[in-house]
């Protein structure tokens, strides 16, 4: 859920470029215990072909569209200094090369059809929006999430973060993809309670293919973070034709019961993602998938059980 | 369920509402052969002819009996305080929504009888007499409504004294104060005896109307073949001839004892709210535990019992209702609410065994009436708050949930006693009350998205072409933010002192002309004042304005001050011209109001600080202020169904909102301008000052995805518990899908068990207005995702 204040232009004139935040998503209640205020990070070094947020992987800020509220006043057109865009209902694509990002057609949309998402933010404001709904982590013992993209991307953003919440005695969870500098996971590890780590598969060239990237430091980061820290629950995206086969399910049973793990969960996949896609025009890498069925996801939370894991199915990714 | 209960309920749930113009012929009969007696004895006499010779209805296989009306949704009317007209009936009859069937006998008895003699004397008509010119033309611009305009004050909730003393305890209570009266001393001493009397006549006639039913069990038991229901029938028989004279001897007896009571509280008027056992698991709790203990009752005995009484109050649809009251309260609800849970005298934790059962009872009945709600105080249980949670999440909108420890926190500021506010609750939609010893009258709705309408076109209306309130200045001219405010603050001013100038007319006029001595015994201290219920009689006197749509009326402040003044992306005379021609050829500057507007709702303190002005004025302007009777005026935030009504007579407003859509409901957001997610929803409602108000009311709409999973409910349970840290009054849910309300308007014939909660009640979804529905969709859904 995109916060309207947060698209406020109110927003736009915070200078120091620390974090880069995609938004921030209130009464999160599925990215960890209690009631939690989930921080979207921008940026991702993984390319999933099922990603449900690509407007995360990107760090720099992008337009995402939203044709159907666009009333063609021309508000956007006339103010681009740059000529660069059109109305958001024609569908046309913004002249890369002129286009800086600058805000100004968003600001002069008056539907919000035309949304920039991506904001730079500083410690100090993101905290104070955290601290905003404090009364409900305390009431929860819930907290805040770092999410993205990869929150791991902005190493030094995170840390501050991290160790901010630690000091204000906010419960922190990190949702990783494990694709990172195993040094700053291991700092952040030192003052997160808990990880939400993503596994996808464990066949490297598979995931080479479908992420664009090798899964061997990934791999190798979850070992290093599971010596050190005591609450990690990993997360497997259930995605038929990807990740399903048995072989895969059992590897990933024999790499993880070597581990000291809280929970596996299984995560199907979900087309909801599918929208964005069209609003980026960008191709939908998996139009033809379809969520796993519910035998499928028995099955595999079955095949995960017998490598004495303690696995949950369902829940959102 | 048992198949017992199972029948009743889809009985009760089968049958048609009809109007039955029994009571109306009896009053007429009545009146027209009035014995010359003093105004409290009269209507207690007219009570008894009542009482002694409408209809008694048993239906077979019930364990509670007694019927309002000649059989159950036979509604009666009620003459002396609305007379309809045969227009009025083929209305009632011919309506879409909330109709009620009028048969050819009931017609001509109107025509022929009741109209002719009720024409010129209901209070109705007297009150259109008396009332100024100011205040009609704003009633009829659709600034206020008037509750007591077709239905008599009420508004109130019984305590445990009729289940420990019974009506005859209270009786010699009477006797006591009327031994006691002396005439050389006391210069009230002759009245005071008359309303004394009325009050022992009314409860003779409560009493007689329950020994009728007994004579009448008793011929069924003779007659029963089948023994188990003989026996039951003995048993009812055996009860209704011991309470509600005397006080209750069993959990059973107790139930009966409340509905014939009930009986005679909604038979005597047609009370608002019509009448509540308010803490019943407080009152049951001593007769279930000692019954329990002797193995006399068993668990699922009581939860059947409960669930014949249940069914009792589903059978009795509220009065039919005409005009502007139809609009602000289009329902068959009658707004019995049911406590449970709270605190007790001494403050303690007051859930208990009756508690639960009655929880299960909700959740198995699921019926319109009675409505439900839990009181949680900080000392609650959290399996208390679970049990509700899990009800709840099934969504049809039962219970509500308040926040006992603000409700004792407003019932003190209002100037109760600690006990008394301790046993006391919510009733109605959300409004606080000692329980059995307040009389706190709601007078009206008051439309505030109006008088910012009002403010655009410098105290003009230009729906009913009117100047209804003072010239302020042509808004095109200001020149600061501050000059619309000043401008808005003096109109608001004016129609508050419209307003109550009206109410003390009819809290006079009440006091004087209708009083209602059965209320006045089971009211405390009616009897020891010796004065009515509806002259000031009770211990606490209460009259509550309710403002609609504070956040519409935020918004458009926030709008104008934003966009105008701070910005400067529209100049006044361009935003005036556009929210007259309600934004037709001005699109792009409305879309500019709907999505680039700070709003209400979204933890923006830059917005939240208009509600929060709202409410002081509301609370200077209002709270303190003295009726005729001795009456304290307070402010509370509810809409039942008036934000639609009061929509359809606004034209459009500043925050973008078309002309004729309804503007927001309770304190909650104006539809879909809460973006942010429900915790910042409760961070702005939580920004007013719940403690300066008779309570409020705060909508929240959950697609049923987002509770599933033990996770979901303990997420429910813990939004809950930080709104009320944040002291806020109430909160409900609806807990259903746009797509299945969408559907249930395309086919009503398939959803008609949908309930959904509407305001400060469930009602059914197909029953209410197509643009009710519309706004029920638009509430924004609070989907996670």
């Amino acid at each position: 859920m995109t916060c309207a204040t947060w698209t406020d232009p109110a927003f736009l004139g915070i200078p120091v470029a620390e974090g880069r935040i995609l938004r921030i998503e209130r009464f999160a209640i599925h990215d960890g215990p209690g009631i939690r205020t989930t921080v979207f990070l921008k940026g991702c070094p993984l390319r999933c072909a099922w990603c449900h947020s690509p407007e995360s992987q990107l760090l720099q800020p992008e337009f995402m569209p939203k044709p159907e509220r666009c009333i063609r006043c021309l508000g956007c057109t006339t103010a681009c200094p740059h000529h660069a865009v059109q109305p958001a209902a024609d569908k046309g694509p913004i002249a890369p090369d002129a286009c800086d990002t600058c805000g100004a057609c968003t600001q002069a949309c008056p539907t919000g059809a035309r949304e920039l998402v991506g904001r730079t933010m500083s410690v100090d404001a993101l905290m104070a929006e955290i601290e905003r709904d404090r009364i409900f982590y305390d009431e929860s013992e819930g907290g805040v999430t770092f999410s993205g993209g990869e929150p791991l991307m902005q190493p030094a953003f995170l840390l501050d973060m991290v160790r901010s919440c630690r000091a204000s005695a906010i419960h922190v969870a990190v949702d990783t993809c494990g694709h990172a500098d195993t040094g700053a996971l291991l700092e952040v590890a030192r003052d997160a309670d808990l990880f939400l780590f993503d596994l996808k598969m464990m066949d490297e060239e598979r995931h080479l293919a479908y992420t664009g990237s090798s899964n061997v430091r990934i791999l190798q980061n979850l070992e290093r973070l599971a010596a050190v820290h005591s609450n990690i629950l990993v997360r497997f995206p259930l995605i038929p034709g990807v990740n399903d086969d048995d072989k895969n399910v059992r590897e990933t049973g024999a790499f993880l019961s070597a581990l000291r793990l809280t929970r596996v969960d299984v995560l199907p996949y979900h087309r909801a993602g599918m929208a964005k896609y069209d609003r980026l025009q960008r191709p939908y890498p998996l139009a033809d998938t379809q969520p796993p069925t519910a035998d499928l996801q028995a099955h595999v939370v079955r095949l995960l059980e017998e490598y004495g894991l303690i696995v949950r199915p369902g829940g959102s990714s | 369920m048992t198949e017992r209960v199972t029948r009743l309920r889809q009985q009760s749930l089968d049958r048609k509402p009809t109007l039955s113009s029994e009571r109306a012929e009896l009053m007429t009969a009545f009146y027209r052969e009035a014995p010359a007696a003093p105004l409290p004895i009269l209507r207690a006499l007219s009570f008894q002819y009542l009482m002694d010779r409408k209809a008694l209805y048993i239906e077979p296989g019930e364990l509670i009996v007694g019927e309002r009306g000649p059989a159950p949704k036979a509604t009666p009317t009620y003459p002396e305080l609305c007379c309809h007209t045969l227009e009025d009936l083929d209305i009632l009859d011919s309506r879409e929504k909330i109709s009620f069937a009028i048969d050819q006998q009931a017609r001509d008895a109107y025509r022929d009888d009741v109209i002719p003699y009720w024409r010129e004397r209901s209070m109705r008509h007297r009150m259109f007499g008396e009332l100024p010119d100011a205040w009609k033309h704003a009633y009829e611009a659709g600034i206020f409504t008037e509750f007591m305009e077709q239905r008599a004050p009420g508004h109130t909730v019984a305590d445990g004294k009729i289940y420990e003393k019974g009506l005859s305890g209270l009786q010699a209570g009477i006797d006591r104060e009327l031994a006691a009266l002396d005439d050389l001393h006391d210069l009230d001493a002759y009245d005071k005896r008359q309303q004394l009397k009325g009050m022992r006549l009314a409860a003779d006639a409560v009493i007689r109307f329950a020994r009728r039913h007994a004579e009448q069990v008793a011929r069924l038991a003779a007659a029963e073949a089948d023994p188990v229901r003989k026996a039951e029938l003995e048993q009812i028989a055996a009860s209704c001839a011991w309470v509600p004279e005397h006080p209750a001897r069993t959990f059973w007896e107790a139930l009966q004892a409340y509905w014939f009571v009930h009986l005679g509280v909604i038979t005597e008027l047609n009370t608002w709210d019509s009448f509540c056992p308010g803490r019943l698991d407080q009152h049951l709790y001593p007769y279930y535990k000692r019954e329990i203990e002797a193995g006399t009752l068993t668990r699922e005995r009581a939860k059947e019992l409960l669930q014949c009484f249940w069914v009792k109050f589903n059978n009795q649809p509220a009065p039919p209702k005409v005009g502007v009251t139809a609009a602000e309260s289009g329902t068959y609800t009658d707004f019995s609410n049911i406590c449970n849970g709270g605190l007790k005298a001494d403050g303690s934790d007051g859930v208990n065994d009756v508690t639960y059962l009655v929880l299960e009872v909700i959740d198995e009945m699921r019926l319109l009436q009675p409505s439900s709600n839990i009181q949680l105080s900080k000392k609650s249980p959290d399996r208390f708050l679970e049990k509700a949670c899990e009800v709840i999440r099934k969504g049809w909108g039962q219970p509500s949930i308040f926040n006992a420890d603000m409700v004792v926190a407003e019932l003190v500021r209002q100037g109760k006693s600690v006990e008394d506010a301790r046993c006391g609750g919510t009733s109605g939609c959300i409004e606080v009350g000692a329980f059995g010893k307040e009389s706190y009258i709601l007078t009206g709705y008051f439309n505030l998205p109006k008088v910012i309408e009002v403010t655009l076109n410098d105290g003009y209306d230009p729906r009913t072409e009117r100047q209804i309130g003072p010239k302020t200045g042509d808004p095109a001219t200001f020149e600061s933010f501050e000059q619309f405010l000043e401008a808005f603050r003096r109109q608001l001013q004016h129609f508050i002192d419209v307003k109550i100038a009206g109410s003390h007319i009819i809290e006079r006029m009440y006091a004087t002309l209708m009083p209602a001595p059965f209320l006045s015994i089971i009211t405390d201290d009616c009897i020891k004042n010796a004065r009515d219920y509806n002259a000031g009689g009770a211990r606490y006197n209460t009259r509550y304005i309710m403002p609609v749509g504070p956040g519409t009326a935020a918004d458009s402040l926030s709008a104008i001050k934003y966009h105008v003044f701070d910005h400067g992306h529209v100049t006044m005379p361009a935003l005036v011209k556009a929210v007259r021609d309600n934004f037709i050829g001005h699109e792009s500057l409305r879309q500019l109001l709907v999505n680039k507007t700070p709003k209400y709702g979204n933890d923006d303190e830059y917005a939240d600080a208009f509600v929060s002005l709202l409410c002081d004025w509301l609370f200077t302007q209002i709270d303190g202020r003295r009726g005729p009777t001795g009456s304290v005026y307070h402010v509370n935030y509810l809409s039942t169904t008036c934000h639609v009504y009061f929509g359809s007579v606004c034209g459009a407003t500043p925050d973008g909102r078309h002309a004729c859509v309804p503007v927001s409901d309770g304190i909650s957001p104006a539809q879909g301008a809460d973006r942010c997610g429900p915790t910042a929803v409760i961070k702005s409602a939580s920004r007013m000052d719940h403690a300066r108000s008779g309570g409020t009311l705060l909508n929240q709409k959950f697609t049923p995805a987002l509770l599933e999973g033990a996770e979901g409910l303990d997420q429910l349970a813990h939004l809950v518990r930080a709104y009320f840290k944040l002291d806020g009054h109430h909160i409900q849910f609806n807990v259903v899908t746009g797509d299945t309300l969408r559907a249930a308007q395309k086919e009503p014939e398939k959803h008609r068990d949908l309930i959904v909660r509407v305001a400060g009640y469930s009602d059914y979804f197909c029953d209410l207005t197509k643009g009710l529905q519309d706004e029920i969709i638009e509430r924004t859904e609070q989907k996670e995702f």
